[in-house]
């Protein structure tokens, strides 16, 4: 194999340790991780899914906080460049026996692991872990601060159907405030170069959003109008419960992203969704399963940019993604 | 009786009787028998000589959590006042949020006792406003009195109900005592943990609007006009609280107010990096508020420096930020972290920042400390108003290390306290050399 093996920074692009968030990248680092994904989407069309990138790793995925999709997109992830894994989440677990974060860190660490992928409820927390252990710390979601490959993914997603990202204007619609994709998304867009705005019921969009470069747009129909890319989000249904919004029928009604309101569009437009999806709440399945969804391309690039993140992380360059595919055991 | 002491070559410094001259203190059974320049003491009298250094009355703190009962592990009413007689301190009043909270008459006793016993500054407890700090029933407030509260507070809630909020303002005038109100609209706070904006947005934190504070300081305050009362205004964090309680001193409400040492020094760019040592409630708040607070103080709005000092463990407040505990140890970087951002800047004078921390507070609570008057207790306090020094949390006498002001530079430091004449604390000379050519204490019987 190629890559070397050291923890931290001889990845060509300068992204250090960890990848924790997209906010402190900058748009050639971020446009490096979506080139060095290029070759390894290749992997996962193979009759035979491996190659020896990362054999002799060892990754923890420390999910302490319920997650499917992410947490089987990183396993896939690790196994098709060979690494070993190991799943924690927090049921079972000395966490749930009331042990620190720290303390379950050391304790990982004790064991010599080269990477963990951390999901967690509280923002900071994937940073927390990364400045106090040595091993490269990959933030799978932290509250509702970052989840950097769901927007790397997302960003590759579009570049894919537009050829590029600069300039593109998407607009984000729906539960802002509690969604780490979101602020990872709009980190990500607006470093690329592409023209953000958000939608949602004020009691969704956070205070002091347009100071991070977006606009604010209150009618769904207007951000139709506007947008190339719709990125639907989540409405977690216990939203309702805490007063955000009255009901799930009427966020449907007010904000849901419909055929009919689809078919209005000026324009062709794409419509991405982070998933789980609420059929006939955020998103109406017509959309979700029609000409406009690029949701399950979402997910089949989300293995290849998780690979690209940890080949990079555990020390490849994106120079040398092509031949450390092609290397054999 | 211990012997006289003689504090000779001092600045002696102090607003209560706009002085400051070069002279000497002389404290004699625990209280000061002249100050004043050519002041010589009796043969018997210990001479400490202060060769330049600023004496003044000792500060008063109405604002700080020693956690004895229940979190001896952070701070003990022991550790506590010694703390603040290395800041400075001869006075302090403690909140009554303990566990179990400050709010029979034995309690009161306890914190009474075991602060005289402390050998620090002097301890004054807080009762609990309302039974259990649970927001419904008045305490015995006369019976707390008796036993030697100086106040009544549910500081670290709200007292959140309009009704008994207006009650406490009516009863507590029996006893001349002030409402400590910690202002907090818990529902618009809600699960909160630093302001809400800009940062917390990009950090996925959850924010607490200024109206949280404003909007129940403005209920507050209307309840004080009606009633008469004494209502003192912890910790003011926010520019519309800061207007509010000039309004209401305006309409001739009795309303007082203090700020904290880090809300007049730090805004929420602290929090950057998810730093739990700058999450305290209220938070930290924006450059606009900061400079409304420190406009507040100067020209009299906000009353008096308070430094809800706060102490946590090390191991409470290293873990993710949702989850650590509010508050900050205040007590030994107070006149360090004021004198930095209030003289250095021009905006108040040496002299203003003693009336702030010391004279002030006295006024407005009605104590016999805060001067140095003839006859007024010895409660002294001498600094080094030129001192350069860089914050080093090992060396606090507080068993917590909470401070968001760890390896800052500050100026100005407290060289010695004395409580009723008596020494309770010196800067140990390893700590901080003495420099050459600077003023210095030079210690006792040592001319």
């Amino acid at each position: 194999m190629t890559a070397t093996t050291t923890n931290g920074g001889a990845d060509g692009l300068g992204l250090g340790k960890d990848l924790t968030g997209l906010q402190h990248l900058t748009r050639d680092q971020i446009e490096g991780i979506l080139d060095t994904a290029e070759p390894f989407k290749e992997i996962s069309e193979r009759r035979i899914k491996k190659v020896p990138v990362l054999r002799g790793k060892t990754i923890v995925n420390l999910f302490l906080e319920p997650s499917t999709r992410t947490r089987i997109s990183f396993e896939f992830a690790e196994k098709r460049l060979s690494a070993d894994t190991v799943n924690i989440a927090s049921s079972g677990s000395s966490v749930e026996k009331g042990e620190s974060l720290v303390d379950t860190a050391r304790n990982l660490e004790a064991m010599r692991i080269d990477m963990v992928v951390i999901r967690h409820g509280s923002s900071g927390a994937a940073q927390f872990l990364a400045d106090r252990i040595p091993s490269n710390v990959i933030n799978a979601g932290d509250g509702p601060h970052e989840h950097p490959t769901q927007a790397l993914l997302d960003l590759l997603t579009i570049r894919d159907r537009f050829g590029s990202i600069a300039g593109r204007r998407v607009c984000i619609v729906g539960d802002v405030r509690h969604s780490r994709v979101a602020r990872s998304d709009i980190w990500g867009l607006l470093r690329c170069g592409a023209e953000v705005a958000v939608c949602g019921p004020k009691t969704l969009i956070p205070m002091g959003i347009e100071e991070l470069g977006v606009t604010v747009i209150s009618r769904v129909e207007e951000a139709i109008e506007w947008a190339e890319v719709l990125y639907v989000l989540r409405l977690q249904l216990e939203r309702m419960d805490a007063g955000f919004v009255p009901s799930l029928r009427e966020y449907n009604r007010v904000f849901g992203v419909s055929r009919a309101r689809l078919e209005r569009a000026p324009e062709d437009i794409a419509v991405l969704h982070p998933g789980p999806m609420n059929r006939g709440v955020e998103i109406d399945s017509d959309v979700a399963d029609g000409p406009w969804s690029l949701i399950l391309p979402q997910v089949t690039n989300g293995v290849a940019v998780r690979m690209a993140v940890l080949y990079l992380l555990a020390g490849g360059s994106p120079e040398r993604a092509e031949s450390a595919k092609e290397a054999r055991e | 009786m211990s012997r006289p002491v003689l504090i000779t070559g001092g600045r002696l410094l102090d607003p209560s009787q706009e002085l400051d001259v070069p002279g000497s203190l002389l404290i004699r059974d625990g209280r000061i028998e002249a100050c004043g320049p050519g002041i010589a003491g009796p043969d018997d009298a210990e001479v400490v000589d202060v060769d330049g250094l600023v004496v003044a009355p000792g500060f008063i703190d109405v604002h700080v959590h020693f956690r004895e009962p229940g979190g001896e592990h952070k701070e003990t009413i022991e550790s506590g006042a010694r703390s603040a007689a290395a800041g400075g301190f001869t006075t302090v009043w403690t909140m009554p949020n303990t566990d179990p909270p400050i709010d029979d008459p034995a309690a009161v006793g306890f914190v009474r006792g075991a602060g005289e016993r402390a050998g620090g500054a002097r301890v004054y407890p807080v009762g609990a406003a309302s039974r259990g700090l649970q927001g419904e029933k008045m305490t015995e407030v006369g019976e707390l009195v008796a036993a030697g509260a100086v106040a009544v507070s549910d500081d670290g809630n709200p007292i959140w109900n309009a009704g008994l909020l207006r009650r406490l303002l009516e009863y507590t005038q029996t006893f001349g005592i002030p409402v400590l109100q910690h202002a907090e609209d818990t529902e618009l706070s809600c699960g909160g943990v630093m302001n809400e904006g800009k940062v917390a947005t990009a950090l996925g934190l959850r924010g607490v609007p200024n109206a949280a504070e404003s909007g129940m300081v403005a209920r507050d305050c209307y309840i004080a006009e009606l009633t008469g009362g004494h209502l003192h205004v912890c910790h003011v964090s926010t520019r519309e609280a800061v207007e509010q309680v000039r309004r209401a001193k305006e309409c001739g409400a009795h309303v007082t107010a203090e700020v904290t040492p880090h809300h007049l020094a730090l805004t929420e760019d602290a929090v950057h990096g998810y730093r739990t040592e700058a999450k305290m409630n209220p938070p930290l708040r924006t450059e606009e508020d900061r400079e409304s607070l420190l406009d507040a103080l100067v020209d009299g709005t906000i009353d008096v420096i308070a430094t809800d000092h706060a102490p946590h463990h090390y191991e409470e407040k290293e873990r993710e930020f949702d989850d650590a505990p509010f508050g900050v140890v205040g007590l030994e970087t107070a006149l360090g972290v004021v004198m930095g951002e209030l003289v250095e800047s021009g905006r108040l004078s040496l002299g203003a920042i003693v009336d702030r921390l010391s004279c002030a507070p006295a006024r407005i609570m009605g104590l016999d400390v805060g001067t140095l008057r003839q006859g007024a207790r010895g409660d002294i306090v001498v600094f080094d108003p030129a001192e350069r020094w860089t914050v080093d949390a090992s060396t606090f006498e507080s068993r917590s290390r909470n401070t968001p002001f760890v390896r800052k530079e500050l100026v100005g430091r407290v060289r010695a306290t004395w409580v009723g004449g008596e020494p309770r604390y010196e800067l140990p000379k390893e700590v901080s050399p003495v420099r050459e050519g600077a003023p210095r204490y030079v210690g006792q019987g040592s001319v």
